[in-house]
């Protein structure tokens, strides 16, 4: 039996003969992160039931991509987690690249890592500032956390000429250059990063307010959080060392020099704390790739419209939620017969009901925040 | 010994510090920020001269929004026997990813730098063909990597022998 149902039954002894309040938190509800319902039966303030609504935002992007050509595609994966667009772009390409037996340059792989870091960096500043603004920050945190990312979209504006929807990799490499003075704009944003990140720390990781919210708060156990198929920070705050950048290596991570932050209790904390770290192993590894990108090609010559050879791939990257995995089926036509998506938030919210169930109601928002999923990549 | 609300005032030291700082905010519709050259906008830039009428940037088109009719009829670009009647955008449902300007084999349509677009009516928002002849012509670099070898930032009109990688 899950230790959900255990701690429900718990609370249902303890009712007593009271009855339950059936409370439904969202669709529109600034704290669920998106167009997203949670159906929470409470026994006073006491959660007793959690039942997660989805499909508000349901877009249909698999089928979507069943009538779109595979170039085409590119642009329906930046929908999907519109927080981390690039790595989104990569998950995609990558399997289509294992489909086509096409090889990027190796300066592709290079400007594909540094994307997907910066990436990295700016979907974890929105989970953290989220998270606190719901935890009763308000807005102080949260802004100085879109001040940082606003620089990261700059640079991404520079790149590829979008802040959200980039479309910037292609079949065999990327679609364009790094622009004149981008080097000197990332170094002077490394440069500050680090310091904004020590700001953060000494803003939130002392408050009392948050520590009492955060510490030992909605534990997940390793062993469970695996039996849950959870990926990404959630399932290394709770101390289980699995990293697809470490494990499976993909584009260039096993050149680089990097470790994986673990927590321990996978409580609330953890999982935000794990997230603060990750932020900077991202720097040590956009460092890294900036000194070491090569000069050369970014692109290998493919065709617009490709067609793949009948078969099937599986492509999967570490993205800032955990492990996105694209599963393209091609018939030789110009368009994919199927596509599957393996999305992080999706997934991750198996766990939501047990982290809930016995907490109070304020817990919900905190322990859902810490999840840090995204309805887009939830509905798809 | 732990001193409650010790960390509190030290997180307040943080955002007192940016009492002193200037803002970080610019107020938008009195000033604006700089946009990037290769900035995907949607003052899309359109050389009749230099369109045969090909109909590439139509079929990239995830969306289906670019509509094109031609008629056999001799045309100033050598090789060409289409003139263009129609070339309309409908910007009301693009989605600014730039894979029509990336497949314009004779660089003949860019992306404009312009991202202010908002009217009461949906027809409003189709670039029809007589506004992309009159339009400013001011493309972004998006894909264009022979204007940024020339150094051009997006500021400056450019003529259709300018925009191409080769002159007409």
């Amino acid at each position: 039996m899950s230790q959900g149902n255990e701690s429900m039954n718990e609370s249902e002894k303890n009712i007593g003969g009271t009855e339950s309040v059936l409370l439904n938190l969202g669709p529109q509800h600034p704290s669920t992160h998106g167009v997203f319902r949670l159906r929470t039966l409470l026994d006073g303030e006491e959660v007793v039931d959690v039942e997660p609504i989805l499909g508000y935002l349901h877009r249909g992007s698999s089928k979507l991509a069943e009538e779109r050509s595979y170039t085409q595609i590119i642009t329906l994966t930046d929908r999907l987690d519109y927080l981390a667009g690039m790595s989104n772009n990569l998950a995609y390409i990558s399997a289509l690249e294992k489909l086509t037996d096409v090889e990027p340059p190796e300066r592709a792989r290079y400007l594909r890592v540094i994307m997907v870091e910066l990436m990295r960096i700016a979907s974890h500043l929105m989970g953290i500032g989220f998270l606190i603004n719901d935890l009763g920050a308000w807005i102080t945190p949260l802004m100085h956390m879109f001040r940082e990312r606003e620089k990261i979209l700059d640079l991404f504006e520079m790149v590829c000429g979008a802040r959200i929807t980039f479309s910037y990799m292609r079949l065999g490499g990327v679609s364009h250059d790094l622009p004149e003075g981008f080097e000197k704009s990332i170094a002077e944003f490394l440069d500050d990063f680090e310091k904004k990140i020590e700001e953060y720390e000494n803003l939130l990781l002392g408050n009392e307010i948050i520590l009492s919210r955060m510490v030992g708060v909605a534990p997940l156990a390793g062993e469970r959080a695996i039996n849950c198929s959870i990926t990404g920070p959630n399932l290394r705050a709770s101390g289980v060392d699995w990293d697809l950048r470490k494990q499976d290596p993909y584009e260039i991570y096993d050149q680089l020099d990097f470790s994986v932050p673990l927590g321990e209790n996978g409580d609330n904390w953890d999982r935000m704390v794990v997230r603060i770290e990750e932020m900077k192993e991202s720097v040590h590894i956009l460092r890294q790739c900036m000194d070491k990108l090569p000069q050369g090609p970014y692109r290998a010559d493919t065709d617009f419209f490709v067609r793949p050879p009948e078969g099937e791939a599986y492509g999967m990257v570490e993205a800032p939620k955990g492990e996105l995995g694209f599963y393209l089926v091609s018939d030789g036509s110009i368009a994919p017969y199927r596509m599957g998506i393996r999305s992080p938030s999706f997934i991750n919210l198996t766990v939501l009901r047990e982290l809930c169930v016995g907490w109070k109601l304020a817990d919900i928002i905190v322990n859902f925040g810490t999840l840090d999923i995204n309805v887009g990549e939830v509905d798809r | 010994m732990r001193i409650f609300g010790l960390g509190a005032i030290k997180g307040l030291v943080v955002t007192l510090k940016y009492l002193f700082r200037p803002p970080f905010t610019t107020q938008y519709p009195e000033n604006k920020l700089d946009i990037s050259p290769r900035f995907r906008g949607n003052n899309f830039v359109w050389y009749e001269e230099r369109c045969t009428g090909c109909s590439s940037c139509a079929k990239a088109c995830p969306l289906g929004i670019i509509r094109i009719v031609t008629h056999p009829e001799s045309h100033q670009q050598v090789g060409n026997d289409y003139k263009i009647d129609v070339f309309e955008i409908d910007t009301g449902r693009c989605m600014f990813c730039a894979l029509c300007v990336e497949a314009c084999p004779y660089d003949a349509l860019h992306m404009g730098g312009d991202f202010e677009k908002a009217d009461y009516v949906r027809e409003d928002l189709v670039i029809t063909t007589d506004q992309l002849r009159e339009g400013t012509k001011k493309p972004q670099t998006q894909f264009r990597p022979q204007l940024e070898d020339i150094g051009y930032q997006g500021e400056e009109e450019l003529d259709e022998h300018e925009a191409g990688r080769w002159s007409l």
